[in-house]
């Protein structure tokens, strides 16, 4: 049995303290659930606050928007009016010019898919925003990425305001731009350049302060002014990383285009996907996600292989043509086409004949697997939820019926129970360290209530201790603060469900994706099947992912799980398989000569020194299950999310804010500890993990 | 080897580099050689950091000036401080006879432009650019027109044999290669005076003395007046007309390599000299007798012949060989004056052993 240190002491006090909070939650109700009258009127105030803004800068915002509506409006009408055929040509010969054939044929048949399913004018429209949007996004990011490069002073500020823009859900940006912008489409674009310019900033400062000092040195030597040092050396030498940012900025705007369209308003394909789920037709919301999906793997690819194109054939004293051969060749193909187009009318208008429209096939095969399958869904379904979900949610206590598991949760069971955990507890104290113990102990102590009713103050100590024990003061005051101002803005209740939606379907995603990670790191064949399904998955718009899922189990919190872990699995896997795979080769050579077994290698060698890699993906399964839990809230869930969409549908800036914030509170809180952790170990191991 | 004249090129007067968050306040007495030792140790004890300690050379017109140290030793800090890369914090830098360091920031500019090329241990290439662009680089940023630069551009890839190589990128060169397109690019103005900072040390053994090779044949026709940095002895000895050897950011010795072999101004560039094949840096010139008369017989060597090439041939001609000087003999390399020159270095070492060997009895 180890030493107690003072850390096991508060741990084993505050379980303590906890057990007889709960024992009193009879005679002090305040304890599990705070009191309304001591609610900080945080939503209110706000209220007030953004009433006044309006009042006082409505007119400005509204001019503002008004004249960002003019590019919009001309880009919308530019595209809507190009031929399709045009469009289609000329994506085409971009994919070709900056990758190859493959990518031209797949951007081919990506935008042919659009046109025979009937969505040209949708996606044109939401092409139209995004099309806006990046280049606002990249021209501001670019200039505060400088800025920030240059002066120290500019980095304090933006740096922390850029962490803010990117963990608050991206709902909760279209409520106070809904307010000060007005009703339109121009508030998706104002939300998707908020949303978007970020990563441009990132990877311009990255780009340029790598940038070797002997090019800047060569190029001072070669008399460069500094107008020709930022112009003609750094920027080209950053510009591979800028692009990198480019092409994440391009994903982001889009997904923000697609997500602005709850708005609604705006006819384009993310409203579609939308009202049709809403309408409950799967089959044509589906087709209307794929158009989604091979949107934004189109606009991946594109800008992808743009930022790693080698540069092409040197110009030396080359014509005119030879130096502007591209717009050349892209003209010519824009209006070769456009003049056939002329003789040929079904490539201005695709014939509606012509369409293929498959969503009451879809619909009815759905259907008919459904019915058919009804019991098998069903039994997924209730066996998730009352021994999973509820159990987790709201305790044994509660969910043990006859109704659910078959029984009486009697009092000798309960004696039963605490006897068995106060057994594992006390084998794992002697046997296993006390660490473990603790840990034994507090899950038996949340299965047997729930977390949802364990009492708040007690919560809230602990995560105290355990960022104290992780990271230090700092950390700790940091999160008494922000879980402080959930308990006082009066969103404790939510925040809890939140919390266990999301720590839920995180923990079975990292479990899954770890196992899944450990496969791919051992077995090549795995790896090479599961990237593409990775990468899929990462570049699609939240929105799409929810639609198969919602296809089969129907709304509902199970659902939302579902879904959320869908998209919160893939860093776990690649962080995982990455963590492995980096294990340094000279520490495997010398577990071989000793003599290691692959098991062993994998579980005493590997495993222990991938560890912190491995919390870097754990980190990454939180923010990705914190931005899914947002729009999983439309499937169905109750907590902070849904209270976003509250406010939002009502126009409550104060409720929507507030939960929004909350959101943010929640992956700060995450982001800082599991960092901590990581890098607690790093030191203890001595190894250095790139982030 | 060159034709060095005495003219001066580049000099440097009293330099210091100093890392501190103010170093004025150092500087507010007149410092003097005498007491530089004392001030930079003051400097450390407070914390700063002395690169460059009160360093005072010169470059001639058409010489190859090596400023040799080991690592941390402010060779590249000074270096830099030449071309002010790094602005230096007290001291003079004169380039033909005018003060480098008063100037402003577009003369720096127009100097760097015509007068200055440079030559980086990484090669400091631009990634984006071809070989054409690159070396092309310091004229466009000029305005040089289109024809002109083509032009001298395929004169310096010429000189450095990169025929053939214009439209390829960096990335797609090897080291040796690369490095020919940092010198064609430092070449491409037609610069006067040239820096080179350890130009050849990122490359392999073998590439490396061929670098060295084709370095020297170059300077034989351009004659620039050269500054040029190294940690490696040998290559300083190989290339050096005159070297500098630094420690700590000071100087510990100026001279021509044989000086510094034949008399080492202390332990540590005796060690370095230790291993030094001695009949492959004396030139005839070091070990020549000057009061012998050559007679008609005797075979005619240049006195910049290395001793190592004169032995063969003194086996053979026990009376002497002629050493000359632009046609006129200077005087005679004999067995015996060979003899006599090596001893006296190898003596020099033990004399100086002995002598220490007593400071610290």
């Amino acid at each position: 049995m180890s030493r107690f240190r003072a850390i096991d002491w508060a741990w084993l006090g505050l379980i303590a303290m906890t057990l007889v909070l709960l024992a009193l939650r009879d005679s002090a109700t305040w304890l599990i659930k705070y009191p309304d009258e001591w609610v900080v009127p945080i939503t209110p105030w706000l209220n007030v606050f953004m009433d006044w803004c309006v009042d006082n800068f409505g007119p400005f915002f509204r001019a503002f928007s008004a004249a960002l509506d003019v590019p919009m409006s001309a880009v919308r009408d530019l595209l809507n009016w190009l031929p399709w055929s045009v469009t289609l040509a000329l994506l085409t010969y971009v994919s070709y010019v900056v990758s190859g054939w493959r990518l031209a044929l797949f951007t081919f048949l990506a935008i042919l898919y659009m046109v025979v399913i009937g969505y040209w004018s949708e996606s044109m429209n939401s092409l139209a925003l995004v099309a806006i949007s990046v280049p606002l996004a990249v021209a501001i990011g670019f200039g505060l990425g400088t800025l920030s490069f240059y002066s120290k002073r500019a980095e304090r500020i933006i740096g922390p305001t850029m962490d803010l823009l990117q963990t608050v859900p991206a709902f909760a940006y279209l409520l106070p731009i809904l307010l000060l912008f007005g009703f339109g489409p121009v508030v998706g674009l104002i939300a998707s350049v908020l949303y978007a310019f970020p990563p441009t900033v990132r990877n311009t400062m990255l780009g340029l302060s790598r940038v070797p000092a002997e090019v800047i040195e060569a190029g001072l030597m070669a008399g460069a002014t500094p107008r020709q040092l930022f112009w003609r050396v750094r920027t080209p030498t950053a510009l591979r990383q800028i692009l990198l940012g480019v092409n994440q900025t391009t994903m982001a705007a889009f997904s923000m285009v697609i997500i602005a369209s709850i708005i609604g308003g705006t006819a384009d394909i993310g409203w579609e996907v939308l009202s049709t789920m809403r309408k409950a037709q799967f089959g044509e919301s589906l087709l209307a996600g794929i158009v989604i999906a091979l949107m934004a793997m189109v606009m991946d690819r594109i800008t992808a292989a743009a930022a790693i194109a080698e540069p092409g054939e040197p110009k030396i004293n080359q014509g005119f043509v030879a130096r502007h051969r591209f717009l050349i060749l892209f003209t010519a193909v824009g209006l070769g086409v456009a003049l056939l187009s002329q003789f040929l009318s079904f490539l201005v208008d695709y014939p509606e004949v012509w369409q293929i429209y498959p969503a009451q096939i879809l619909n009815d095969g759905v259907n008919y697997l459904v019915v058919e399958h009804a019991a098998t869904i069903n039994l997924i379904k209730s066996w998730a939820f009352f021994f999973v979900m509820l159990p987790v949610k709201m305790g044994f206590e509660q969910t043990i019926t006859p109704y659910s598991w078959g029984f009486e949760f009697s009092g000798a069971l309960k004696l039963l129970y605490a006897i068995a955990a106060v057994g594992l507890t006390l084998w794992a104290a002697f046997r296993r360290g006390l660490s473990r113990a603790i840990l034994i102990a507090f899950c038996a102590t949340l299965l047997f209530f729930g977390l949802t009713r364990l009492p708040w103050p007690a919560l809230l100590a602990m995560a105290t201790l355990l960022s104290w024990q992780l990271g230090g003061t700092r950390l700790a005051l940091g999160t008494l603060a922000g879980l402080g101002f959930l308990v006082l803005a009066g969103v404790w209740p939510q925040t809890l469900l939140s919390i266990y939606l999301c720590g839920l379907a995180v923990l079975l995603s990292f479990v899954i994706g770890v196992a899944l990670g450990v496969l791919a790191s051992e077995f090549d064949g795995v790896s090479a099947f599961l990237r593409p399904i990775n990468d899929t998955l990462q570049t699609m718009p939240l929105f799409v992912i929810l639609i198969p899922f919602v296809m089969i189990f129907k709304i509902g919190e199970f659902t939302a799980l579902l879904a959320i872990m869908a998209y919160a699995i893939v860093p776990a896997i690649r962080y995982a398989e990455h963590g492995l795979r980096s294990v340094s080769d000279t520490v495997i050579e010398a577990a071989t000569a000793i003599g290691c077994t692959r098991w062993q290698m994998l579980w005493r060698v590997k495993l222990p020194l991938a560890l912190p890699v491995m919390m870097l993906g754990l980190n990454q399964t939180i923010m990705y299950g914190i931005a899914m839990l947002v729009i999983a809230a439309l499937v169905g869930t109750n907590g902070l999310g849904q209270r976003v969409y509250i406010g939002l549908g009502d126009g409550d800036f104060g409720v929507g804010m507030v939960a929004g914030i909350g959101m943010a509170i929640i992956a700060i809180i995450a982001d800082r500890l599991t960092q901590a952790w990581s890098r607690k170990r790093q030191t203890e191991l001595g190894i250095d993990v790139e982030q | 080897m060159n034709a060095v004249s005495e003219e001066t090129k580049l000099s440097c007067r009293h330099v210091w580099k100093v890392y501190a968050g103010d170093a004025t306040p150092y500087f507010k007495s007149e410092v003097d050689g005498a007491n530089a030792a004392e001030l930079s140790a003051r400097m450390r004890e407070d914390g700063a950091i002395p690169a460059a300690v009160d360093v005072s050379f010169d470059v001639h017109v058409g010489e190859i000036f090596v400023i040799m140290g080991l690592s941390g030793s402010g060779k590249s800090t000074m270096v830099r401080c030449l071309s002010r890369l790094v602005e230096p914090t007290h001291g003079e830098i004169l380039l033909d006879g005018e003060d480098l360091l008063k100037k402003s920031d577009r003369e720096l500019i127009d100097i760097r432009r015509h007068n200055m090329g440079m030559v980086f241990q990484n090669f400091g290439l631009m990634p984006h650019l071809s070989v054409f662009d690159n070396i092309a680089f310091p004229l466009s940023l000029q305005g040089v027109p289109m024809a002109e630069q083509v032009e001298r551009v395929r004169r310096v890839i010429e000189l450095v044999g990169l025929e053939g190589r214009e439209t390829s990128y960096p990335t797609e060169l090897s080291g040796g290669q690369q490095q020919r397109v940092g010198i064609a690019r430092s070449l491409a103005v037609e610069p006067e005076l040239w820096f080179l900072d350890e130009p050849f040390s990122a490359l392999d053994p073998l590439i490396r003395r061929q670098m060295q090779d084709e370095f020297l044949r170059i300077q034989k026709t351009l004659q620039k007046s050269i500054v040029f940095i190294t940690h490696d002895f040998l290559e300083a000895l190989k290339i050096a007309d005159r070297m500098m050897i630094m420690r700590d950011g000071m100087v510990v010795q100026v001279g021509s390599p044989a000086e510094l072999i034949v008399n080492p101004a202390d332990d540590y560039v005796a060690e370095f000299t230790e291993d030094v094949p001695l009949v492959r840096v004396l030139k005839a010139t070091d070990v020549l007798d000057p009061e012998q008369a050559p007679t008609a017989e005797m075979p005619q060597r240049d006195c910049q012949c290395s001793v190592e090439e004169l032995l063969s041939l003194l086996s053979t001609h026990r009376e002497g060989i002629a050493a000359m000087r632009d046609g006129s003999p200077i005087g005679v390399v004999t067995a015996a004056s060979v003899i006599t020159a090596l001893a006296h270095a190898e003596r020099g070492d033990e004399e100086e052993a002995a002598m220490l060997e007593e400071v610290s009895n």
